[in-house]
């Protein structure tokens, strides 16, 4: 399957990724992808048919609470890790026209 | 002798006996990491003034009767993945570059509760995504062993910090062998726990369903003290296990009489060194001395384990590590237009190579169309390596086996090739995919004079098989750690 990391492909994935390759970054990541994909194709050797997908070891569950506040207001704090603010909010570019 | 040399635990005890302070430990690691980490560089973050003044507060604590546990005033380093409240958290990232987290992880949170005194953070592979601690943005780690090899990954720091007595201690985080294999590769004995031992709460994460977070140490009963003062149920995880056991450190015990270990044939074969192998085997053989049972058995899929972690690990990753935008917190590029480019460009100059690929390949194996085929077809492998586990220790209390196919490569050999620098995680792989937990110890050193690790993997819940197993093995060995290590030191 591995020849489906075309260009087009690349640019696809760049989108979802939000990841903007220079032009020999791409190359590179492109050639190592299509390496990876090769030998995790490998996979296919294996018949998985009837077995369920585990996504967790354990069988685990939504675990619920009350939804009561016990962190204290940490505005401050966590706005200093921030690049860009303005009137104790984050500053962004403006998104809508 | 420096108080470095001392284990975790006989350290605690001399402060206890008030033979020596939490303040002096400090300051003789703090002069032990100013002789030794110009050269390592296994440190990421010192903060000596928070930690000595800190130390003075332990002390104060432990005077007044406050902190009792064996690690009170004993000196840690965490690796940087770990949040602290006000000390910076980098992931070895230069998108989090001067973050400083507004909140401390569980994990951190029980160990300040038993009273440790933090030195700093550990360097690691960026965002914990390498082998050999290459890939962080702040330069390699080197191991005190030979400068010119790697420390392996990704804990690579908080193993050679380890190793080269700049802590006492360190805490790491395994998510396909990252505490498992630098142990190894440096000579120090590390634990991956049951998946949801330990609180992943503050953890930054990389593959959320295979992360855990474990001790680094100098030895099986530090590791058991550490792992007994990190590991809780905690609500704010929501992978959290309450479990039975939390006395891990009564697993210290000399008696491996009837112990049931099964040997992997499929561990042994092609790829593993020749010396490693017959380290491995010795080791067995000295656990069959003490009374074990040794058998060997085909454990099946191993070749399966890689391909199936990689997709699981990078589609959780991409998910995960889309939170870094530069918008709350860490870079953001210099100039751009609109929304969408700030994003992108942060984020294409904020991450390292090895993260890129690894998001990359995860955005592509869960997208419309690839989805059944790569990342459904890894979780049914999953469950498959899982099974096998299980019919495993139906019959084995223990699997014996290799922790890594060789020793610690040489600085820079590995990252030129990706598939062979994941395949050094071959042996470790499975244990994050069937959430077992696993123990990596010293056994031997090669003809390099480079450190050979074992590992020790356990059902579910079985630390103290572990626990016991590696401790009666340790207790018929000397070792030359300290004489080895003396061209460095």
């Amino acid at each position: 399957m591995a020849n489906v990391i075309t260009d087009e492909m690349m640019e696809y994935v760049g989108i979802l990724a939000k990841l903007e390759l220079s032009k020999t970054e791409r190359e590179q990541a492109k050639c190592d992808m299509g390496r990876m994909l090769d030998y995790i194709d490998k996979l296919n050797e294996l018949d998985t048919d009837g077995v369920e997908p585990m996504s967790h070891i354990f069988p685990i569950h939504n675990v619920f609470r009350e939804d009561i506040v016990k962190n204290s207001d940490e505005r401050d704090a966590m706005l200093a890790n921030a690049p860009k603010t303005k009137d104790g909010a984050y500053k962004v570019p403006k998104t809508i026209e | 002798m420096s108080l470095m040399s001392l284990t975790a635990v006989e350290l605690g005890k001399k402060i206890q006996a008030k033979e020596v302070t939490a303040v002096e430990a400090a300051r003789e690691a703090f002069l032990q990491i100013e002789r030794m980490d110009s050269k390592l560089h296994c440190m990421i973050t010192v903060d000596k003034e928070g930690a000595l003044e800190r130390a003075e507060k332990v002390q104060e604590g432990i005077e007044k009767g406050f902190f009792k546990g064996p690690l009170a005033g004993v000196p840690v380093v965490l690796k940087d993945n770990l949040c602290t409240k006000g000390m910076q958290t980098t992931c070895a990232s230069k998108i989090l570059y001067h973050f400083k987290p507004t909140y401390t992880a569980e994990a951190v949170k029980n160990l300040e509760q038993a009273g440790a005194v933090i030195l700093g953070k550990a360097n690691m592979d960026e965002f914990a995504m390498g082998s050999t601690t290459e890939t962080s943005f702040f330069g390699v780690t080197k191991n005190p062993w030979n400068l010119e090899h790697v420390p392996g990954g990704s804990s690579g720091g908080s193993c050679a910090a380890v190793a080269a007595e700049e802590c006492s201690y360190a805490l790491g985080s395994d998510t396909g062998g990252s505490i498992r294999q630098p142990s190894a590769y440096c000579g120090v004995t590390g634990i991956k726990p049951t998946y949801g031992t330990v609180s992943r709460y503050g953890l930054i994460a990389y593959a959320s369903s295979l992360d855990q977070i474990g001790p680094v140490a100098k030895d099986v009963g530090d590791c058991a003290a550490v792992l007994e003062a990190i590991a809780s149920y905690d609500p704010k995880d929501s992978t959290s296990v309450k479990r039975k056991d939390y006395d891990f450190t009564t697993a210290l015990v000399e008696d491996v009489k009837g112990l049931r270990i099964g040997i992997p044939k499929d561990y042994f074969g092609v790829g593993l060194d020749a010396e490693v192998r017959e380290s491995i085997l010795q080791a067995a053989k000295v656990l069959e001395g003490q009374g074990a049972v040794l058998e060997e058995f085909d454990l099946s899929l191993v070749e399966y384990a890689i391909p199936a972690y990689y997709i699981i690990a990078s589609a959780e990753a991409s998910s995960n590590l889309a939170r870094f935008d530069g918008v709350k917190y860490g870079y953001r590029t210099k100039e751009y237009e609109g929304l969408h480019q700030m994003y992108k460009k942060s984020r294409s100059e904020g991450f390292g190579a090895e993260v890129k690929r690894r998001i990359m390949l995860g955005s592509f194996v869960l997208s419309s169309g690839y989805y059944d085929a790569y990342y459904l077809k890894a979780l049914k492998t999953k469950a498959l390596i899982k099974q096998a586990f299980d019919r495993a220790f139906e019959r084995y209390d223990v699997i014996l086996a290799p922790v890594a196919p060789t020793t610690a490569p040489k600085l820079k050999e590995s990252l030129c090739d990706p598939i062979q620098m994941y395949l050094s995680d071959i042996y470790t792989i499975a244990a994050n995919l069937a959430g077992l937990p696993g123990i990596s110890l010293p056994c031997g050193i090669d003809s390099k004079g480079l450190p050979i690790g074992m590992q020790l993997l356990g059902d579910c819940f079985q630390e103290k098989k572990l626990i016991r197993a590696a401790y009666t093995f340790e207790r018929t060995r000397t070792y030359e750690r300290c004489k080895a290590l003396k061209g460095v030191l």
